[in-house]
């Protein structure tokens, strides 16, 4: 009985938190609206020949003039507001989560064997992370960029938007997964169990991976949805700040920027319907990191 | 205890060395400084003496060595777009990027560390979930969605407040402050109130989750147990022992104020250090890039020095070792 | 005078309420030292959290009464109720490290908890101060009040402690485990001073511990507890010379005598059912031993630290660990190796298992040469050879992993059986010849107790087919009877398999019924050496003498 609470008190808690539920629920609608963009979106804002400029500024349907095709309205150039946000949360989505693994796969390597062996290979890890921790995300993703300008031809760096924001953001992000491991592992190198597995002899490698890290996963999990959060605000301020992604290819940030410029006009769907939607998402981010949070920290129930 | 602000010291000069070597291989080594500084017309007769001049050919450690001796003699080079003094271009903009900052981080301290406080006392109350909800919020929204909201209420929808530039400020030898005119108060509060949004969520929930990590240890249990009066125990006790963590990562929250002043400042306008870089990345002005880079690292190792130097005020334990 | 009648506490949880003491009574007289006693989960410590108001959240009293003098305290409101503690009632806890502010003087922490209950100006309340420290046994007390508790050692701070809770002379103090975290010595010195100031301040001390020695010494009366339900109360003499009830005789049973030995602990349910699943793995043990008894010899072993640095230029002083340590554990044999916290036990474990690099001395098992530290290759025979069953059983198994693949791991790292199912098929073998169920190879960790956990960590400890076995206080952190039947399943296993076993206790008494051989170490250096028998009757160094002298006997009349 008791072994059967334990093992799902995490499902029983996520039950019955309201907050996680909803965050979750808002969370996957969000993810399988980005997955299935191309199947479900009214037009491909990428493909000029998809939409009219006889269709734009639209507003929502609930106000006057607006068409019933277009349930959000649409922007200038006559692209549904949907069918931006869903392809925007696509791009969005893809530059975090491909971000968030390069920085984690990066991070808790480096965290573990800096834990794991200590000494001097430990100092050399915690002083990059220092640097690092001393140039701050922005402006780490700012910088990768202002080199990206300098040393690509201008020809290829369109191209390479993608990958250059993925790599800004995933740099600025690994030292909390490297500062994290490593914390955690420096408490299970004292952990018996750790002791036993190298007293045998077994390999470093099989001791960090196979006994180690499965007991550090907790906190990882925590900084990953953070993290998460984080990226993709990371991206979209980039984005913003028109650093980022250029506009035929629009992420949220991008949106959001587009949207600025009708600030002052009458058309506020343009802009407030993407940053209410980046919000949700990342709201619903943070709620969940917060569930596992203490979920993951039961004291602080 | 002096070994303690010893080593902390060295690991700051190690920062510091590490930064400005990113600072001089972007100088060397993101596009051509000689094509940068010489235009079209001038020949390659010329370039490559002007190439010699600044000892370009030297080997690579000679060149950064007299690199970071120039910056440390404040001669930091010339701007390739506006050809100024980069030392001039970034001194100006300090003031402005530095009161910004300072008054951020007030917002975020003074209210950051009493909402901290009472939601770890009042664990269950109503207004504890309210406002933790709401930091939840608070986080999530971006640093320019608080500014653009901001904006569109107070400055457009309402019209009391300006939205961009630093209004009237007041000169006191070099330094321009908008802290001395009301003009420049009202233009400081909303990009202020934006960046101190952030950091204070985050304070509040960092000295939230410190005091009730505190609250449940043996010393406060046992202070309880003799009736040692609550306030005390609350506040001598329970925040004192809060603060020795919570100054650590203030330290280090620092940097986001940077990073988040650059968003701030091109949201609102705001001519400080931030907007200069932003300009700077667009303009592939490679010597600002990097001064700014080793100005904030500088400011940034300088705040967590002195954060190491209060963390010894306070904890007796760093700073009598005997038993 | 404390009354408790018809106590019960509640849990409220998500799956009903969880009753954590249930009719509790007890009496406490002024300048009485009440024993209360039991093991893990009896609710002694839920008894005076309830006294002193201080449940932790969400616990309640649901029923029954708390009177403490005229006093009903159940009826206080919360602002009366603090009032109440520290001036009537306080407290002192286990851990002497953490129950003093560590950011304020004790000067501060005392005159502000002498002010909180009087109106003494804090001249007075410092003279008061000091006077207490004095008589608390600090010396130099007007000097060293101005001190930071972590300039205190141990023994001091709980010392400090102690004078924090007699500071507003309460009725009531409430001990939870006030010894546990100490060294004998120091912990004999707390215990008189306990036993004094119930004596001349008429102090009534309730004495929460799981120690029967502790009460044996000092209680003038003792409750027992069990599963939070009181199982007898009276005299000490009466409860523990002749105990009316069966629990109370299983516990005093488990409890390891120090002045003789005892060759199998009683156990409750000693009629350990014969089982046949446990041959299987019996005579793969026996069969499969390819080497002979192996004994274990160290010379002139040296093991230093570094120290703390606190300077730039200077080398700091290294912290000397272990000093010129010789030892000879014989093939067969059970050697043990007693020492109070800080002596270097461990650490000789950890240089044993190349855990730690010693600066110098040779290892020598069986008659080959250990290599040190990192310099053992990890093929080396005797990662293979010695084995280790650690302190911790809820720590030394991978709660990560199942049961079944924590004790498979030495068969296949070692090569022993190719065939996976094979390998299941040994592991449940060895887990019932360890006592448990075979089934237990599909759960994982936590959802066994204590005592079968440090089973199981014999059982994979068994299973690489050591000739060496180092047992590294391996029955401290169980309850005594979980602890005999640990100790009694060691000695079965080691007799019938012909291990070496170095056994690592702080406790005497535990040494003394396991041990052929006794080492006394202190500071990292070997005190006295010798036949147990021998070490424990006719101890040589002043130092085995002390420690003999101060450990808390079962008095003559708790003989069976």
């Amino acid at each position: 009985m008791i072994a059967f609470v334990k093992k799902n008190e995490g499902f029983w808690l996520f039950v019955h938190s309201p907050a996680a539920m909803v965050a979750a629920i808002f969370a996957v609608i969000i993810l399988l609206g980005a997955v299935f963009a191309p199947w479900i979106a009214l037009v491909n804002p990428y493909d000029l020949a998809s939409f009219s400029l006889f269709d734009g500024l639209l507003p929502p349907v609930w106000l006057d003039g607006a068409n019933p095709k277009y349930l959000l309205g649409t922007d200038d150039q006559g692209r549904d507001m949907i069918s931006s946000i869903l392809y925007g949360a696509r791009l969005s989505l893809v530059i975090g989560l491909s971000a968030l693994t390069i920085a984690a796969v990066l991070g808790v390597g480096l965290g573990l064997a800096a834990g794991y062996y200590g000494g001097r290979f430990d100092a050399i890890v915690m002083r990059i992370a220092d640097v690092q921790l001393a140039l701050p995300a922005i402006l780490t993703a700012l910088l990768i960029d202002g080199i990206a300008r300098g040393i690509l031809p201008a020809a290829i760096q369109q191209d390479l938007r993608v990958a250059v924001l993925t790599l800004a953001i995933a740099l600025s992000l690994w030292v909390n997964f490297a500062r994290t491991a490593r914390a955690s592992t420096f408490m299970h190198m004292n952990k018996e169990y750790v002791q036993a597995a190298i007293m045998m002899g077994q390999h470093p490698l099989r001791v960090m991976f196979v006994h180690i890290l499965p007991n550090i996963l907790g906190p990882l999990l925590v900084i990953m949805t953070v993290d998460l959060a984080s990226a993709i605000l990371l991206e979209a301020t980039l984005s913003f700040l028109g650093i980022g992604l250029p506009a035929d290819s629009p992420s949220l940030g991008t949106l959001i920027r587009i949207g600025m410029q009708f600030l002052l006009s009458g058309e506020w769907w343009i802009l407030w319907i993407p940053t209410m939607f980046l919000v949700v998402l990342v709201v619903s981010i943070n709620i969940l990191g917060d569930f596992l949070r203490d979920l993951f920290n039961p004291r602080l129930r | 205890m002096v070994y303690f602000i010893l080593k902390r010291m060295l690991q700051s000069v190690f920062v510091m060395m590490a930064v400005a070597f990113l600072a001089f291989s972007l100088f060397r080594f993101v596009g051509d400084p000689i094509t940068q500084m010489t235009g079209v017309e001038t020949s390659v007769e010329d370039q490559e003496r002007l190439r010699e001049e600044l000892g370009l050919n030297d080997p690579f450690i000679y060149q950064f060595l007299r690199f970071t001796g120039d910056m440390l003699k404040g001669d930091f080079g010339f701007s390739y777009r506006t050809r100024q003094p980069v030392a001039d271009m970034i001194a100006s903009r300090i003031p402005a990027t530095f009161e910004l900052g300072v008054v951020a981080l007030m917002i975020s301290l003074l209210v950051g560390v009493p909402a901290g406080v009472y939601t770890a006392l009042k664990p269950r109350g109503v207004l504890t979930q309210t406002i933790l909800m709401t930091t939840l919020v608070g986080v999530s929204i971006p640093t320019f969605v608080i500014g653009i909201m901001l904006i569109f209420i107070f400055g457009v929808q309402l019209g009391w407040l300006p939205t961009f530039g630093r209004g009237g400020t007041f000169k006191i030898g070099a330094w321009e402050s908008s802290l001395f005119t009301i003009d420049g108060w009202r233009a400081l509060l909303l990009p202020a109130i934006t960046l101190g949004v952030y950091q204070l969520t985050l304070t509040m929930r960092l000295v939230r989750a410190e005091m009730m990590e505190v609250m449940r240890s043996d010393y406060i249990r046992f202070a309880m147990a003799r009736g040692v009066p609550m306030r005390s125990l609350h506040y001598k006790h329970a925040l004192a022992n809060t603060m020795v963590p919570v100054i650590t990562i203030i330290g280090l929250q620092f940097g986001g104020v940077i990073a988040f002043s650059i968003v701030t400042e091109s949201v609102f306008q705001w001519p400080g250090m931030g907007l200069l870089f932003l300009e700077s990345i667009r303009f592939v002005d490679i010597p600002v890039m990097g001064v700014y880079l080793v100005v904030i690292a500088f400011f940034f190792v300088l705040v967590n020095l002195i954060v190491d130097l209060l963390y010894v005020a306070i904890d007796p334990r760093l700073r009598i070792r005997d038993v | 005078m404390l009354t408790i009648k018809n106590l019960t506490v509640k849990f409220p949880s998500r799956f009903g309420d969880f009753t954590a003491i249930e009719d509790v009574d007890m009496t406490i007289k002024p300048g009485e030292i009440h024993g209360l006693v039991g093991e893990s989960g009896a609710g002694k410590s839920t008894v005076g959290a309830a006294a002193i108001g201080l449940l932790q959240s969400p616990g309640y009293v649901s029923n029954g009464t708390l009177t403490l003098g005229n006093t009903d305290l159940r009826t206080l409101t919360l602002a009366q109720a603090h009032k109440v503690r520290g001036d009537r009632i306080s407290m002192i806890f286990q851990d002497p490290q953490t129950s003093l502010n560590p950011l304020m003087t004790i000067e501060d922490q005392l005159i502000e908890t002498i002010q909180a209950h009087s109106d003494a100006s804090i001249s007075t309340a410092r003279k008061r101060a000091v006077y207490l420290l004095e008589e608390i046994g600090i010396k130099n007390a007007a000097q060293r009040i101005k001190a930071y508790p972590h300039q205190f050692s141990g023994g001091m701070r709980q010392r400090v402690v102690i004078a924090l809770a007699v500071s507003t002379d309460p009725e009531l103090i409430i001990a939870d485990e006030p010894t546990t975290a100490l060294d004998v010595a120091v912990q004999s010195q707390v215990l008189d001073l306990i036993q004094r100031l119930a004596k001349e301040r008429q102090i009534a001390f309730m004495l929460i511990t799981h120690d029967i020695g502790v009460i044996a010494q000092v209680a003038d009366r003792v409750t027992v507890m069990r599963k939070g339900r009181v199982i007898e109360t009276g005299n000490t003499a009466q409860v523990l010379g002749t105990p009316k009830h069966s629990y109370t005789q299983a516990l005093m049973d488990a409890v390891p005598p120090l002045d003789r030995k005892i060759d199998r602990f009683r156990v409750p349910d000693a009629g350990d059912t014969v089982s046949t699943l446990g041959d299987f793995a019996e005579n793969w043990l026996l069969k499969g031993q390819l080497h002979d008894l192996t004994g274990l010899s160290l010379k002139n072993l040296t093991v230093r630290f570094a120290g703390p640095r606190t300077s730039f230029f200077r080398k700091p002083p290294p912290y000397i660990a272990l000093d010129d340590v010789t030892l000879n554990i014989k093939p067969g044999s059970i050697m043990g190796l007693v020492g109070e916290s800080g002596s270097g036990k461990s650490t000789l474990a950890k240089t044993i298992t190349g855990l730690i690099t010693p600066s110098h001395g040779t290892m020598t098992l069986g008659d080959t040469a250990l290599p040190f530290g990192k310099s053992r290759s990890r093929h080396h025979l005797s990662r293979q050879l010695v084995q280790m069953v650690f302190q911790d059983p809820y720590s030394s198994l991978n709660s990560r992993h199942r049961v079944g693949d924590i004790l498979t791991e030495p068969l296949w790292f070692y090569g022993f059986i190719k065939d996976a199912k094979e390998r299941e098929k040994l592991a449940a073998s060895m887990l019932s010849l360890v006592g448990m169920q075979p089934d237990a190879i599909t759960k994982y960790p936590h959802q066994f107790s204590g005592g079968q956990r440090q089973r199981i960590a014999v059982a994979r400890a068994l299973l690489a087919r050591p000739r060496f076995l180092i047992c590294d206080e391996p029955t401290s952190a169980l309850d005594v009877s979980i602890q005999a039947e640990i100790l009694n399943l060691l000695k079965e296993l080691q007799t019938k398999f012909g291990l070496t076993i170095l056994f690592i206790s702080h406790n005497l008494a535990v040494v003394r019924q396991m041990a052929d051989e006794t080492a006394v170490l202190r500071n990292g250096k070997i005190e006295e050496v010798g036949e147990t028998h021998a070490v424990y009757t006719t101890p040589k160094a002043e130092y085995t003498k002390s420690l003999l002298a101060l450990t808390p006997v079962m008095p003559t009349y708790c003989k069976i």
